[in-house]
């Protein structure tokens, strides 16, 4: 986990499906367990559906601030920023980003761009090479670049969040080790975790939980 | 690259299209369904296709009109609103016998409703999705792997009946991720399409591609030899999933993301000692009558529990099929709101007291 301390406001950036929010949501729980303080913001004004304001109940149990678009989980698809969103500038919190799919859902940043420069902050890139649109590491790569030029802010590291969904096995998180190597290798950023459910036990793994809202 | 991959519903559906031999996309932008157009916007160009934001839900539909009277392979895709504008020009493709895939993703109504996932387009999928003496066949999947694998039969039924095949699925399919196998499905004979309109090179007589008869005794023949391609249909095409249905007392019929959560149910229930099953119409029109009406037969069987995301579209459908022989009720929530395996349990509780 101390590989993400480096600056106190975390984003979480990505293609969509990727599993930012889970992994987003995963790093509050470990920090607010750690007993750092810390809030997470859902600045998904993209995609409406399974977002970390489905997590609101689970992370404020922990201590955690959390900041939701107005509408999240209404019938209101407005892309809205949340009022309290600015307060991340100027707390003493660990803030998590956690921010829309794609360079659609990063370009919200770059309006802020200078305000992330002042404070610093550490722009993580999640990756799943099970995912259509990204399992060439090359089509992995233009979008971190395309993300990083819409949002005018720079990743520095490489989250590993390769799975299959219920059907990720050990095996599969291993298999993917070679595919986040060719896009660290492009673009030059280190993978700074890969990740893998608690009960699939990979050695060296960052050790996560499913945190997606189940309907069944 | 390991054989299956992590997809939204959206995109299954997008990706079997392709893999289907679909290469025309018409399409208009409407929450929850629009990864799909997305999807085909970024990969119809890698295999030659074509993806079109049209100017409105009705312009894609006629679009899909056109291309399938040339006899292309063709989708379209949109949530509840934006179905009933396309009503119009489904009517007129059933009147021509056109072959194409209709997607709902549907989302709460009546109006504009929500965005938020739904059912209730059922009655509109099954009985009036245009006007005139028609059909269309309606597939439900329950699962983002069926939203691909059903995706393929769709187009397959399309071009085997000539008619419009729509897939109801619903927002929390659309957008929840699944692993899914594009593995090859069960390859099915294909009539050759001599009836297109792929230019005659002055070789054959044109063909000509209409809805119009002006006399009615034409019309009625053309309707009337529709009816048998129906009958043909709710003969052959009938697809169904039973679950612990064997010696069941209380029987859940459910489709959609719907059965996943009553399988839950189903699951707390018998935990419970409670002999409960999920029947799960797989193909909504053909509605599978003739099983449910044999599952009535048994004398175990108690009642039947009709579950859905909306005030109860198909449980006249249920109560027709038994020929009212077992006692029928739904339980259901609406307007966007998701059933809980708990409330769907209580229900089945229920009515295993009332019998």
């Amino acid at each position: 986990m101390e590989q993400f301390l480096q600056n106190r406001i975390i984003i979480i950036a990505g293609h969509y499906g990727s599993g930012k929010t889970n992994i987003a949501v995963n790093l509050a729980v470990a920090l607010a367990k750690a007993g750092k303080k810390v809030c997470v913001t859902d600045l998904d004004i993209v995609n409406p559906y399974f977002r970390s304001a489905d997590n609101a109940p689970e992370l404020n149990a922990l201590g955690v601030r959390t900041i939701v678009p107005e509408f999240a989980n209404s019938n209101v698809d407005l892309p809205t920023l949340p009022k309290e969103y600015y307060s991340i500038f100027s707390t003493d919190e660990y803030s998590i980003v956690d921010v829309g799919g794609d360079a659609d859902g990063a370009t919200v940043l770059a309006v802020d761009c200078d305000k992330y420069e002042q404070c610093g902050y550490s722009m993580y890139y999640v990756y799943n090479c099970y995912r259509p649109m990204t399992k060439d590491p090359n089509d992995a790569y233009l979008l971190l670049k395309h993300i990083e030029a819409k949002s005018r802010l720079s990743f520095c590291g490489i989250i590993n969040n390769s799975n299959i969904g219920a059907e990720t096995t050990a095996k599969a998180v291993r298999a993917s080790l070679p595919f986040a190597e060719q896009v660290s290798r492009l673009s030059g950023l280190p993978i700074v975790a890969t990740t893998a459910l608690k009960s699939l036990a990979v050695e060296g793994a960052f050790p996560i939980e499913n945190k997606t809202k189940q309907l069944f | 690259m390991a054989e299956k991959l992590l997809m939204k519903g959206n995109e299954a559906i997008a990706e079997a299209a392709i893999r289907s031999g679909c290469r025309f996309f018409f399409g208009y932008p409407i929450t929850p369904q629009t990864e799909i157009s997305e999807y085909m916007a970024k990969n119809m160009p890698k295999v030659n296709g074509l993806c079109l934001q049209a100017e409105s839900e009705v312009a894609a539909i006629n679009m899909v009109l056109g291309a399938s009277a040339a006899g292309a392979r063709v989708l379209t895709s949109s949530s509840s609103p934006g179905v009933s504008l396309k009503s119009e020009g489904i009517s007129y493709l059933v009147g021509s016998d056109l072959p194409c895939v209709i997607v709902n993703v549907q989302r709460g109504g009546p109006g504009l409703g929500g965005i938020q996932p739904a059912q209730s387009d059922y009655n509109q999928a099954t009985k009036g999705l245009g006007h005139g003496d028609q059909h269309i066949i309606v597939l439900a999947p329950a699962s983002v792997q069926e939203m691909a694998t059903l995706t393929g039969e769709a187009f397959d039924l399309a071009d085997i009946y000539r008619t419009p095949v729509m897939l109801l699925a619903d927002g929390a399919l659309g957008q929840m991720m699944e692993p899914v196998d594009f593995e090859e499905k069960p390859h099915r004979e294909i009539p050759p399409k001599d009836w297109a309109c792929t230019g005659h090179g002055g070789k054959r007589k044109p063909n000509i591609i209409n809805s119009l008869y002006i006399e009615p005794n034409d019309l009625e023949r053309t309707v009337v030899e529709r009816y048998k391609r129906y009958a043909l249909i709710e003969e052959k095409e009938v697809k169904y999933e039973e679950f612990l249905t064997d010696d069941a007392e209380i029987v859940v019929v459910a489709y959609g993301i719907t059965a996943r959560i009553v399988k839950t149910a189903v699951k707390a229930a018998r935990a419970k000692g409670i002999k409960a099953g999920l029947f799960r119409p797989i193909t909504l029109y053909p509605f599978p009558s003739k099983q449910l009406d044999a599952i009535a037969d048994r004398e175990h069987v108690k009642a039947f529990l009709s579950v859905e995301m909306n005030m109860g579209q198909m449980v006249n459908d249920i109560k027709v099929a038994i020929n009212c022989k077992k006692h029928v009720s739904h339980f259901g929530r609406t307007g966007g709101v998701i059933p809980t395996p708990d409330e769907i349990l209580e229900n089945i509780e229920k009515v295993g007291g009332a019998n």
